[in-house]
């Protein structure tokens, strides 16, 4: 038998004290991101909820494919409820969650992103747009999805290009928005930028709603009072099946429905609620890229896993939660680890190219907030009961329609 | 200020709605006039109703204010079985251990819905869903000018029902002097539950009216015994012309709120209306002064 030099058991003993010393993934066995996933499967947002557990559902497969990073999904309902969200938060990181993505709706995404800041665990948001939320000066929470007023100019500014494009200017618009936290938000934003932005109509009147109303008789009656060409209108999913309904028993035509960036009249309910009268309407919203290779591969697997699902429908539901495991699973590659703290300081450096992320925008880059800048919006129609992109024409799968047809 | 013609509009469709809204309180001020108990599950059985229909149409294909005749007798069937087989144990029992009954009757009911049905909202897409009555510059929802229609109808055989038929008379007895009734040698319990059979067919008449009108989601239940409440509180506990009276001034006060002052400032003024009648008129507008 040979003998060992002091040399080589040096050089061992060395060795195995490294190893020992690292964090536990960098041994043989590769350890799971455990990433809790916090939606409003039910209550009030439910399908929306559900949209986007969809595309998280899609995504560990895609992303073990693309980055060998094994993802395992803990999901929690927050029930479309504030305190239920906050809950559920506390519960998943005492179950080691290495990190946090959700949730959809502002005020959830308040209450668990003050969680994730006491707790140090970093938050990725799929879907929020209150500003506030990367404006209160946490180091664990990292949104890639624009704010509020952000989505309002990008979609005010997309006005002018409709107009622009379909030779037509209406003179006047009113304005009608729900009366929750993201409604408030757009408002605001709409009120401040619509001054600074070039646009031909006057705005009458503005008339807030409770998203939860079940008869909208009375605001769309006033609305229809004011003799307005253009319905600027920000909505979430049931009130905008509601309103749209009431515009067609009033047989109230303007020239438009537009979303300046809104849930609702994009989603496979309002398409399937209203049939025909869903047509016409125009979201200008955040988008899929659809020139993207990783969004066709996403697109690929989704209609796999739910064929029956059109994928336009949860075109944005899905896709940006895709994007915010995939900027959880990009992290945990680079870092090399699922250390919450160690996630958070590779979080904040993600830079993902344009090209590599399902949604439309430039590269994933966290500015000191933890705020993705530079999202851009699509003008998007309901054509032949589709969301459809039509706006801008390089990226276009259908022609857009303005002024839309009247009802009754 | 609007043009006459909103605020008409605006007025009628709040008639129209507050006709309904009426109905549906009509049963719950039945059930306390005569029986004395609160029924907390008041609007889940309303939701109960608002799902038969959806399930009618979807299944059958039948028409709401078709479905709404046999909801009315099964419900009025399960509801006199209901009084009689179970809640006829708690008349008489502290006031507490009635609220809590019906609470959990409620949670029981609405939960059970919500694993049955599921969270999404279910429509019924009639083929007048969409259409309205041109009256001149006004236009009115056909849904509801039916919905509104058929609570009439509902109200005024319940009324017959109560002047000019034997038992209705007896229930009235019952509900004035409930031991001299006994005494009499009234069939207490069963005219109870009788009451509480008519009750729950009127909200399932009301419920088949309103589906064509709101999405249906199990949800629904606690904001439509809310709202019952208000309406019998403001109409006059037991009467059920009060429970009508109330249904419509609920209805026009908010359309005309919305109208005139905004949207938002709806709930505001029906809620503050309820104060000040009660304020004038404790007993509401057309119950019995308390001596």
């Amino acid at each position: 038998m040979g003998s060992v030099t002091r040399r080589q058991f040096g050089v061992a003993a060395a060795g195995t004290l490294a190893l020992s010393a690292l964090p536990r993934p960098l041994r043989a066995e590769a350890a799971k991101l455990k990433v809790g996933l916090l939606l409003p499967r039910s209550g009030l947002q439910a399908l929306i909820g559900q949209s986007c557990q969809k595309g998280a559902d899609v995504a560990p497969e895609l992303l073990r494919q693309r980055l060998g990073v094994d993802v395992e999904l803990m999901n929690a309902d927050t029930e479309s409820n504030v305190d239920t969200a906050r809950s559920r938060a506390e519960r998943l990181i005492e179950q080691g969650a290495h990190v946090l993505v959700g949730a959809f709706d502002s005020g959830h995404t308040s209450a668990i992103a003050q969680v994730a800041e006491q707790r140090g665990v970093p938050f990725i948001v799929n879907i929020a747009a209150a500003p506030q939320i990367t404006e209160q000066g946490y180091k664990f929470v990292f949104r890639n999805f624009p704010p509020a007023p952000e989505i309002g100019r990008n979609g005010l500014v997309l006005l002018g290009d409709i107009f622009r494009e379909a030779k037509v200017e209406p003179k006047t618009a009113v304005f009608m928005h729900v009366n929750d936290t993201f409604g408030q938000s757009m408002a605001k934003g709409v009120a401040a930028l619509l001054p600074k932005v070039s646009l031909p109509f006057k705005l009458l009147d503005t008339i807030p709603y409770d998203p939860a109303a079940k008869d909208l008789t009375v605001e769309v009656s006033k609305a229809k009072a004011t003799n307005a060409e253009l319905l600027l209108l920000v909505c979430r999913l049931n009130d905008a099946i509601v309103l749209r309904r009431e515009m067609v028993k009033q047989r109230w035509s303007p020239m438009g429905v537009v979303s300046p960036g809104s849930p609702g009249l994009y989603e496979e309910q309002f398409s399937k609620g209203l049939g025909k009268y869903a047509d016409y309407c125009i979201t200008n919203t955040v988008w899929f890229n659809p020139k993207n290779e990783i969004t066709h591969a996403f697109a690929a697997a989704f209609k796999k896993r739910f064929p029956k699902d059109e994928f336009a429908f949860h075109a944005i539901n899905a896709s940006y939660t895709f994007d915010a495991l995939l900027i959880a699973a990009d992290a945990c590659k680079r870092a090399k680890t699922t250390d919450r703290k160690a996630l958070a300081d590779a979080i904040r450096q993600t830079n993902i190219p344009a090209t590599d992320r399902v949604t439309f925008g430039g590269p994933i880059k966290f500015n000191a907030k933890g705020q993705v800048e530079g999202d851009a919006s699509m003008v998007i129609q309901n054509l032949k009961g589709k969301p459809t992109v039509v706006l801008p024409k390089e990226y276009s799968e259908g022609k857009l329609v303005f002024p839309m047809p009247k009802v009754g | 200020m609007p043009a006459l013609s909103h605020v008409a509009n605006a007025a009628v469709s709040g008639v129209l709605t507050g006709t309904v809204y009426g109905l549906m309180a009509l049963g719950l001020s039945a059930i306390f006039g005569v029986i004395r108990l609160v029924n907390f599950a008041h609007g889940e059985l309303m939701t109960l109703a608002m799902y038969v229909a959806v399930v009618a149409f979807q299944g059958l294909a039948l028409d709401p204010f078709v479905t709404m005749i046999g909801a009315a007798a099964v419900f009025g069937a399960l509801g006199y079985a209901l009084q009689r087989g179970f809640i006829n144990r708690f008349v008489g029992r502290p006031e507490h251990s009635q609220m809590l009954l019906m609470i959990a009757l409620a949670m029981i009911l609405g939960n059970a819905l919500l694993l049955g049905f599921g969270p999404d909202a279910r429509n019924v897409p009639t083929s007048y869903q969409l259409d309205s009555f041109e009256l001149g510059p006004m236009l009115l929802d056909k849904a509801r000018v039916y919905a509104a229609g058929a609570a009439v109808i509902a109200t005024s055989l319940l009324a017959a029902f109560f002047r000019l038929t034997l038992t209705g008379k007896a229930i009235r007895a019952c509900a004035d002097n409930p031991i001299g009734a006994r005494v009499a040698g009234l069939p207490v319990a069963h005219l109870y539950a009788v009451t509480f059979g008519l009750g729950a067919a009127s909200v399932a008449v009301a419920g088949c009216a309103m589906v064509p009108l709101i999405d249906v989601t199990p949800g629904l239940g606690p904001g439509y015994t809310l709202l019952a409440f208000v309406i019998v509180i403001l109409g006059g506990l037991g009467s059920m012309v009060g429970a009508l009276l109330g249904g419509v001034v609920i209805g026009v006060s908010e359309a005309l709120a919305g109208v005139l002052i905004t949207p938002s400032a709806k709930s505001m003024v029906s809620f503050g209306l309820l104060v000040l009648i009660l304020l004038a008129r404790p007993q509401g507008l057309m119950g019995a002064a308390r001596r």
